[in-house]
């Protein structure tokens, strides 16, 4: 029992990390119609940037406090985040106004390849460390209860914690502000939110900036777990079956969907990957999100789409 | 009508002239294809391997060629995938006069390129990685697995372990869990420790991780549950610093981790630093050798020429030693034929192999070519294309690697019947005829 409350709790905590890359995929999907393929380089983009700002910042300022090098290299690394959010809706964005998701879906193919290279060439392609603290040692709690104890990994639940925050302060934007409202007016009809003001080209800088706000903290939070490099890219391929099972309109569902996923993999993994030979995790995912699909095939909480003829 | 042909006719020979005079010209120079992989998720891994195999080439030159033959090269990014390794070789085969020789630096490619180079008669080396039965050169007649394979790098862990608890006979009972590479690079040491386990009744728990190996956690979970003695990592790139992570994140102890020598570098430890305190990998022979004559050659004669490859500070390093071994290994081939085949020659595919199954490279000539203590002798056959089993172990202590082990040389008597059976079933299913120790007089 204690193993698969650790499996468990393992799996709602990877999960929870999940919902935060998912997150990305969602703000930009609902405010703009766009499937971002990119989300994943620009988790890398941004974690490349925290960790060499951090790097940097230190000896072209001269001084030595850790905690003062990563506020600055956030805040620069956010700024980053920004120019590349502009950059994307005056070049690309810009351009593409009403043409078909599929053609928005390959221009953000190409943009995730254009960040990759670009990431790696202005920062990089070194492997480079996020130091933000974050404890690396586990802890055991409830040893009486069960024999050796739980074990919880307290870099993974601070990170959890982290990514809950965040997820909970983005979903209030969504619903409560006025430029959330208006970007929820943009992903339902370009062209209607126009007609009643709303300025797109702004908004969807809001929205590529919001998400690469929630790259970033996932940058920093999977780059101080495994080491900020390329893999990081690769991140984003674990979203995928969450916002497929969750609902590409849906920030609950990218949270519910993030946890499934993450309980659902570390379980069939342990319990089912020794009886065909392991490594079943990542597929299973996929396999988890497509038997959701059959029965809704808008995802958990997403918009059923009733076309009228 | 008539001015026109014999304006064509002038044209073509000058075409033709020209074309003769280039092929001429790059006929003195011995054309080195270099697959490599500085991009992508083993990017960190793989650029400090092509780098050393590059100033190598780059040394040779400086120092006059290999007996007057100057050394091209060309690089092809395949960012560890097959399908682009596989591209990448048809592209560069026949360039420049042809390919001296391959080094993919991936079992998968060296799976993939296998029957491929023996019908362009191009010599495959995979120095410490691909497919260990390749060793028997009297069936892979065109792979090279010098100093090493997976079964060897498999047999030396074992013995190692052994070593630890005081004898082989203590092995019986204790469980051995194996984290590999979901690939066929991964999977490669399975067979031996199956079969060490059935000699010396240990049990071995396998736990296959998938590409590129940054989710590890219901991984290191089943290993807090199992409780193996010693885990064995089978890791590459990513992979390798998360495992030693979640490691840390379960409380395994790492002194009781053994990686093969892909595991065993900076870029696996550097980011983990103290968490890595106490881990060992087993070495290629060689670890880090930043004061090794060769690296500093190379820092006085392409380096302080502005001519180095990577940055200064990696020169030495584990991976950067191995990519530079790799190439001395080519280069020491193409020279031990040009004894046979001609001084000042440049050598085809055929005569390299001939070269690289004639190494003789002892200590004078490794003591004198500025690798004094970074590696044993080697010497090949026909029928041994591995030519050297020697291996030691090295371990982290939170900020470099130290040598903590006494040389090992993987049993023989273990791992060549293993050999034999399995390059017989490749034989049989290729419908090769293998070598005899006659032919290979010729």
């Amino acid at each position: 029992m204690g193993f698969f409350l650790e499996t468990l709790i393992g799996g709602l905590m990877a999960g929870m990390l999940y919902s935060l890359v998912a997150l990305g995929f969602v703000l930009i999907y609902k405010a703009s119609g766009v499937f971002n393929f990119a989300q994943g380089a620009m988790v890398l983009f941004a974690a490349l940037a925290m960790a060499r700002f951090a790097e940097w910042i230190p000896g072209w300022l001269g001084f030595e406090n850790q905690v003062l090098a990563n506020i600055l290299a956030f805040a620069v690394a956010a700024a980053v985040m920004f120019v590349v959010a502009w950059l994307i809706e005056r070049l690309v964005l810009r351009h593409l106004v009403n043409q078909e998701g599929a053609t928005l879906l390959m221009v953000t193919l190409g943009i995730a390849y254009l960040l990759e290279g670009i990431g790696q060439s202005l920062f990089g392609d070194n492997i480079y460390s996020i130091d933000v603290g974050m404890p690396k040692d586990p802890v055991l709690v409830l040893e009486g209860m069960f024999p050796g104890g739980l074990l919880i990994n307290k870099e993974d639940f601070i990170a959890a914690l982290i990514a809950a925050a965040l997820v909970a302060a983005l979903s209030l934007f969504f619903q409560k502000t006025a430029t959330g409202r208006a970007l929820r007016a943009v992903a339902d009809d370009h062209q209607a939110a126009q007609s009643i003001g709303i300025p797109l080209a702004r908004i969807w800088v809001i929205v590529w900036f919001v998400a690469g706000i929630a790259a970033l903290v996932a940058g920093i939070i999977w780059g101080s777990k495994l080491g900020v490099q390329f893999s990081l890219a690769t991140v984003a391929l674990r979203a995928l079956p969450v916002v497929i099972l969750g609902g590409l309109t849906s920030v609950p569902g990218a949270i519910i969907g993030g946890l499934i996923i993450g309980v659902g993999e570390k379980l069939s993994e342990v319990y089912i990957g020794p009886l065909v030979g392991g490594g079943i995790e990542i597929w299973f995912a996929y396999m988890l999100a497509l038997v959701f699909l059959l029965f809704r095939p808008q995802g958990l909480f997403g918009e059923k789409i009733i076309d009228r003829v | 009508m008539k001015l026109r042909k014999l304006a064509m006719a002038a044209s073509l020979a000058t075409i033709g002239l020209a074309s003769a005079l280039t092929a001429q010209a790059a006929a003195k120079e011995q054309y080195f294809p270099v697959l490599v992989y500085r991009t992508g998720a083993y990017g960190p891994n793989g650029a400090p391997w092509a780098n050393g195999y590059i100033d190598y080439l780059k040394l040779v030159n400086a120092k006059g060629g290999m007996n007057g033959v100057k050394i091209s090269f060309e690089e092809c990014e395949f960012g560890y995938a097959t399908d682009r390794g596989v591209e990448c070789y048809e592209r560069l085969k026949g360039k420049n006069g042809g390919g001296t020789v391959f080094q993919p630096l991936s079992t998968g490619v060296t799976f993939a390129l296998t029957e491929k180079a023996a019908v362009d008669k191009i010599p495959l080396i995979t120095a410490g990685y691909g497919r260990s039965e390749s060793s028997n050169g009297a069936v892979f007649t065109w792979n090279f697995p010098l100093l090493g394979t997976y079964w060897v790098g498999a047999d030396v862990a074992i013995q190692h372990i052994a070593k630890k608890e005081g004898g082989m006979d203590k092995l019986k009972g204790k469980k051995i869990a194996l984290v590999y590479h979901d690939s066929p690079y991964g999977k490669e040491p399975i067979p031996l420790l199956q079969e060490r386990a059935k000699m010396h009744g240990f049990d071995v728990q396998l736990l296959p991780v998938a590409h590129p190996g940054v989710e590890q956690k219901a991984t290191w979970l089943q290993i807090r549950q199992s409780r193996p003695d010693y885990v064995l990592l089978w890791g590459w790139g990513v992979m390798n610093s998360t495992s030693l992570k979640e490691a840390q994140a379960t409380g395994y102890p790492r002194e009781k981790m053994i990686g093969i020598w892909w595991a065993g570098a900076e870029p696996d430890v550097k980011d983990v630093a103290d968490g890595a305190k106490g881990y060992s990998a087993l070495t290629l022979q060689h670890g880090a050798e930043p004061n090794s004559k060769v690296a500093q050659d190379i820092l006085a004669m392409v380096h302080a020429k502005g001519q180095g490859t990577g940055p200064k500070d990696e020169v030495g390093s584990v991976l950067y030693m191995r990519g530079l071994l790799s190439s001395m290994l080519a280069v020491e081939g193409v020279k031990r034929a040009q004894e046979r085949y001609g001084k000042g020659k440049v050598m085809s595919g055929e005569q390299v192999r001939w070269g690289l199954e004639n190494l003789n490279l002892d200590q004078k000539k490794l003591d004198g070519m500025g690798f004094s203590g970074v590696m044993r002798p080697v010497q090949t056959s026909c029928l041994d294309h591995m030519g050297s089993s020697w291996v030691r172990v090295h371990s982290w202590d939170g900020a470099k690697w130290n040598f903590t082990s006494d040389w090992y040389q993987a049993d023989e008597k273990v791992i060549r019947p293993m050999v034999m059976l399995a390059s017989g079933r490749y034989a049989e299913e290729k419908k090769l005829k293998p070598r005899t120790p006659e032919e290979c007089k010729q």
